[in-house]
């Protein structure tokens, strides 16, 4: 059952991320919206576990919150796929459930 | 697809709010349905009518009646979270003996039995909050 897994807060912030990468089974995907879009940069403390999930989950970035937050395309872990709101309902109904992590 | 949407934290606080309206919107212009709106918590304070929010701001609450309006949206306010925090109905203000209500239109007050019907009859049931 794939389940798609949200994460609304920064991981340099909360530990909800960390929990997500942990629990989530293997052809889940995960997508950062609001503060959690910070994980999806390169070199920082996050980037070793998201390349190490990368073979198993799918990971997503909300493209308006990276915006907003002054991020660049180019400043994220390769392998990361940057979705709009349309692309998040869009995701939500090809899972079969949604686990929003606040 | 029939989507339920819960909204745990209030307007202007972090971005949960406006985070549940665009996906909100996003689905219902994809043609989807909106099974129902469910304020929780501090979700409740996305409910009143009072709040004036400078010009230049966008208006939560009015986004919401508006969209509501336009789609036929049920958003329901969980009726304990709403009283703890003042968020009053006409009849919840006469029955608690207060002289005055404050729930803007287009939202009514329930309980949380409407949660649990929504996460039934919805297909997927998404939260936003802090």
């Amino acid at each position: 059952m794939a389940m798609l897994h949200t994460v609304n807060k920064s991981s340099f912030d909360r530990n909800t991320f960390e929990s997500c990468l942990r629990l989530a089974k293997e052809g889940s995907s995960v997508l950062l919206i609001e503060d959690g879009v910070y994980a999806a940069m390169k070199n920082t403390t996050a980037a070793e576990q998201i390349n190490s999930a990368m073979g198993t989950l799918t990971f997503y970035v909300l493209g308006p919150d990276m915006d907003a937050r002054g991020i660049k395309a180019d400043a994220l872990i390769d392998g990361f796929k940057i979705v709009d709101y349309n692309g998040f309902v869009d995701l939500s109904i090809e899972h079969d459930s949604v686990q929003s992590w606040l | 697809m029939k989507f339920g949407i819960m909204i745990n934290e209030g307007p202007y606080n972090h971005q949960a709010a406006d985070s549940a309206y665009q996906f909100a919107k996003a689905a219902l212009e994809k043609g989807h349905e909106i099974f129902r709106v469910f304020f929780y918590h501090d979700g409740v304070n996305n409910a009143t009518r009072l709040a004036v929010p400078p010009q230049d701001d966008r208006n939560v609450t009015k986004m919401w009646q508006e969209l509501a309006e336009a789609h036929k949206l049920d958003l329901v306010v969980c009726i304990a979270a709403a009283q703890r925090r003042g968020i009053l109905d006409a009849d919840e203000a006469k029955r608690q003996g207060k002289d005055a209500d404050n729930i803007a239109s287009g939202f009514r007050i329930s309980g949380l039995g409407q949660l649990i019907e929504a996460g039934i009859q919805a297909d997927r049931l998404l939260v936003f909050g802090d």
